[in-house]
């Protein structure tokens, strides 16, 4: 057999290739906030073990996106005095505003108790997760940033490894000059801790069919942008929230505005993907919020830092596969641990990576870690909140009474509510007239999606197997042009899929360079025949402290 | 024959660059820093010697602060036998660092010195030509192809006119321009091997001579912004537009 290229896991399969194969004690896939508290808990735990982290991004944190306000008792947990020297972004919420917006007002609502944020620190998950692998290097973990996970390596049914991405690929696939084969990682115990649908985790919840006793996942879309404003206008330690416009009442979502020191702010919007209408754009949405009468005067004469997008999961309890398979284990948002009431999922992931941690120390096996974490505070506190996000949909205003409900009895009533697919809630064109949104001209940066997509310093080497698989792109010219007008030409925050007509004939373009890993495509397309697989080590976003 | 590298950490090419608004710089923090390109190509042409078993060591050496260990440690993952690193926190400008490359390439005795053309943050592209001025050696810059010829090196320059090809003796100091070659990937062993190599720290103060910087650097701006076009729709109101502007 000749080499040839596979499609499916954007490798040269060649019989002749000897793969260079590394044996570890533990291997884990993502050097996350859930990833790195995992290996740095095991290595405290365990100082003699061999212990290696492999990273898609060409430096920790340089695909890591979040709002962020997290809660810092994992810290605590993990390290001694580490408040005298915390990471480079790192403001303490002062004030929290919650409130509604109609397209010209905003109204103040009172604070959900889930919301108060009081104790709680801005940062941005990008400095935290650099600060993280800082310290893991400190104790001698290997950090291997550049180096993506394609696949899973499995032998006799079980997981013993994964096999790292292929370099020096062209465009069909074929090897250049520089061509380096991927090689085999193998460990004892392979920790998934890749983040919201990661690719090798969807690959194996597929295998072991780890789903098949929970409700389908459910996602949202997280779009920020960092920016540097005119003198006096921040008030660092502020942590703005509002619902409404520029979502309608049936899709959740929300923005948040958090002001950081040095005159910057985050801004950022989240779409559930689980919205309805073909039409509608989560990067409009967002860029609607920011014109909005009580945001513009904040960020007119400011520029753009950076900026990014990145989905998340919001399922929670319900949603959550099981977390354990032979030779593996699920952590972090690969399993889904996110609070969507708290809208924080960063503790969640930290603490899901010490209760693994303190799982392997003990077992050295992956054997019993679901009933470990199914057992664990933090599972309670996704089990307490579990009908609150599926409370939305049916719609803004019973989803807030619901959720009113579900606090004041602490999630006690026994019943569980259902979540369905994101990909299936989207209607076709013709189930849904076109909607007045009541959305304005916008003047403030960026332009449009290219123009964002500038900002998230996206780079990905041209010639190279495109990472974005559609299977069937006949679909797209016909049945989808038809029926959902090409929704990912909307969803996609980064303009990846564009519809061209050429000589009188419509056809797909897939611009992968501008993909910023957000991984929405692989979600909510209709059909599900878009994979999304990890491109070439280090390609991607290199974003700036989001 | 010992090559000696020199390898300067830098901004990465990718990134957007945003001037401070005080002007006094460029803004740094949460920026990714990488080898800078031109210092890579020259890495690479040193390693090549030595797998053509032309050169029997290769010395990386940089001048910056602690970071700049992560960018020696890219040069002995790719190959390097060694690293030094001169170490400072204050701006390093090319008078200086050839200076202290002196000193470094004194202690080391290397045949052949190769370096980037220029670093792709200051753009000076003079530390080659001064440090090969210090050493009164020949120099060679802008190698599009190195040949070693016994005692003497074949340098093939990309020059306005087209190719130019000089003859040095050796020892003499190289610099890389971009198609010398291609440098590879690291690999994931390498990387690890890299860790366990060794790497020498210089204070820049024992090896420079209390070198001052001679430049001083008064204001950062950004370059202006492009207004946006606007659109006409017939070729008199282009002409027109044109007039009114004293273009035509």
């Amino acid at each position: 057999m000749d080499a040839s290229f596979s499609q499916e896991t954007n490798e040269l399969e060649n019989p002749e290739v000897e793969r260079d194969e590394m044996a570890f004690d533990y291997l884990v896939v993502g050097a996350g906030p859930a990833g790195l508290a995992c290996a740095i808990r095991l290595k405290q735990k365990h100082p003699d073990a061999h212990i290696c982290v492999i990273e898609k991004a060409s430096q920790p944190g340089m695909h890591s996106l979040a709002g962020a306000v997290i809660e810092t008792a994992p810290l605590d947990e993990l390290f001694d005095g580490w408040v005298e020297s915390p990471p480079d972004v790192w403001v303490p919420v002062k004030e929290d505003e919650f409130s509604l917006l109609n397209a010209q007002g905003k109204t103040k609502l009172p604070l959900p108790p889930q919301a108060r944020n009081h104790g709680n620190v801005i940062t941005s998950v990008g400095a935290l997760v650099a600060w993280l692998a800082d310290k893991a290097e400190a104790l001698e973990i290997e950090i291997y940033p550049g180096f993506p996970a394609q696949k899973a390596l499995l032998e006799n049914g079980q997981v013993v490894g994964v096999q790292t991405g292929d370099m020096g690929l062209d465009k069909a696939g074929q090897a250049k000059d520089a061509y380096q084969p991927g090689m085999n990682l193998k460990a004892k115990v392979t920790i998934l801790a890749e983040g919201c649908r990661g690719s090798v985790s969807k690959q194996l919840i597929a295998h072991y069919a780890l789903d098949k006793n929970s409700q389908p996942q459910t996602y949202g879309i997280g779009l920020k942008e960092l920016w540097q404003l005119t003198e006096g206008r921040t008030n660092a330690g502020t942590v703005q929230h509002s619902i409404g416009w520029p979502l309608d009442q049936k899709t959740y979502g929300g923005s948040f505005l958090y002001h950081l020191e040095n005159n910057q702010v985050a801004v950022g919007f989240v779409v559930g993907l689980d919205y309805q209408d073909p039409r509608f754009s989560p990067f409009d949405a967002f860029q609607q919020f920011k014109n909005h009468p009580s945001v513009k005067p904040l960020l007119e004469g400011g520029e753009i830092i950076s900026s990014g997008a990145r989905a998340l999961v919001e399922g929670g309890w319900q949603s959550l596969p099981k977390l354990e398979m032979p030779g593996a284990i699920l952590i972090g948002d690969a399993a889904g641990t996110l609070n969507v009431p708290k809208i924080k999922g960063i503790h969640t992931a930290m603490w899901s990576g010490i209760y693994a941690a303190d799982h392997l120390a003990q077992h050295e096996s992956s054997d019993g870690w679901d009933q470990t974490f199914r057992q664990s505070p933090v599972a309670k506190e996704l089990h307490q909140v579990r009908n609150i996000r599926p409370g939305f949909q049916k719609g803004l205003w019973r989803g807030l009474i619901n959720a009113a409900w579900q606090t004041i009895t602490r999630g006690l009533w026994p019943g569980t509510m259902a979540h369905h697919a994101d990909h299936s809630a989207l209607k076709k064109l013709a189930e849904m007239t076109e909607q007045d949104r009541q959305w304005h001209e916008t003047t403030l940066a960026p332009r449009d999606r290219l123009a964002s997509v500038y900002f998230a310093a996206t780079e990905h080497d041209e010639d190279q197997p495109v990472h974005l698989q559609v299977a069937d792109t006949d679909i797209c010219t016909s049945k989808c042009a038809q029926e959902y007008g090409n929704p990912c030409t909307k969803f996609c925050p980064a303009n990846v899929y564009e519809m061209v007509e050429e000589d009188g004939e419509k056809r797909l373009q897939i611009n992968a360079a501008n993909c910023v890993h957000c991984k929405t495509c692989d979600i909510k397309d209709p059909y599900q025949i878009i994979n999304w697989v990890p491109p070439e080590g280090g390609s991607g976003p290199n974003y700036r402290n989001l | 024959m010992k090559v000696l590298v020199c390898v300067k950490r830098v901004v990465d090419f990718n990134t957007r660059i945003q001037v401070k608004s005080d002007g006094t710089g460029v803004q740094l923090d949460g920026v990714k820093f990488s080898m800078n390109p031109f210092d890579e190509i020259a890495v690479e042409e040193a390693i090549r010697l030595k797998e053509a078993g032309i050169a029997s060591e290769v010395v990386a050496v940089s001048i910056g602060n602690d970071k700049s260990q992560d960018t020696l440690r890219s040069a002995l993952a790719m190959g390097a036998d060694s690293a030094v690193l001169i170490n400072t926190d204050q701006e390093v400008q090319p008078l200086a660092a050839a200076k202290a490359l002196k000193t470094v390439v004194e202690q080391q005795q290397p045949q052949l010195v190769l370096m980037g053309k220029q670093a792709i943050d200051d753009d000076a592209n003079q530390t080659g030509q001064m440090l090969a001025a210090l050493l009164g050696w020949p120099q060679a810059t802008f190698a599009s192809e190195l040949v070693i010829d016994g005692e003497t090196a074949n340098v093939t320059r990309e020059v306005d006119a087209g190719l130019e090809t000089l003859n040095v003796d050796l020892p003499a100091v190289v610099t890389s321009d971009l198609r010398l070659n291609e440098p590879r990937y690291i690999k994931l062993p390498d990387i690890m091997k890299a860790k366990r190599k060794p790497l020498e720290a210089l204070a820049m103060a024992d090896v420079a001579g209390g070198e001052t910087a001679m430049v001083e650097t008064i204001k950062t701006s950004a370059p202006p912004q492009r207004q946006a076009g606007i659109k006409v729709d017939s070729t008199e109101a282009l002409l027109a537009e044109l007039k009114t502007r004293n273009l035509v």
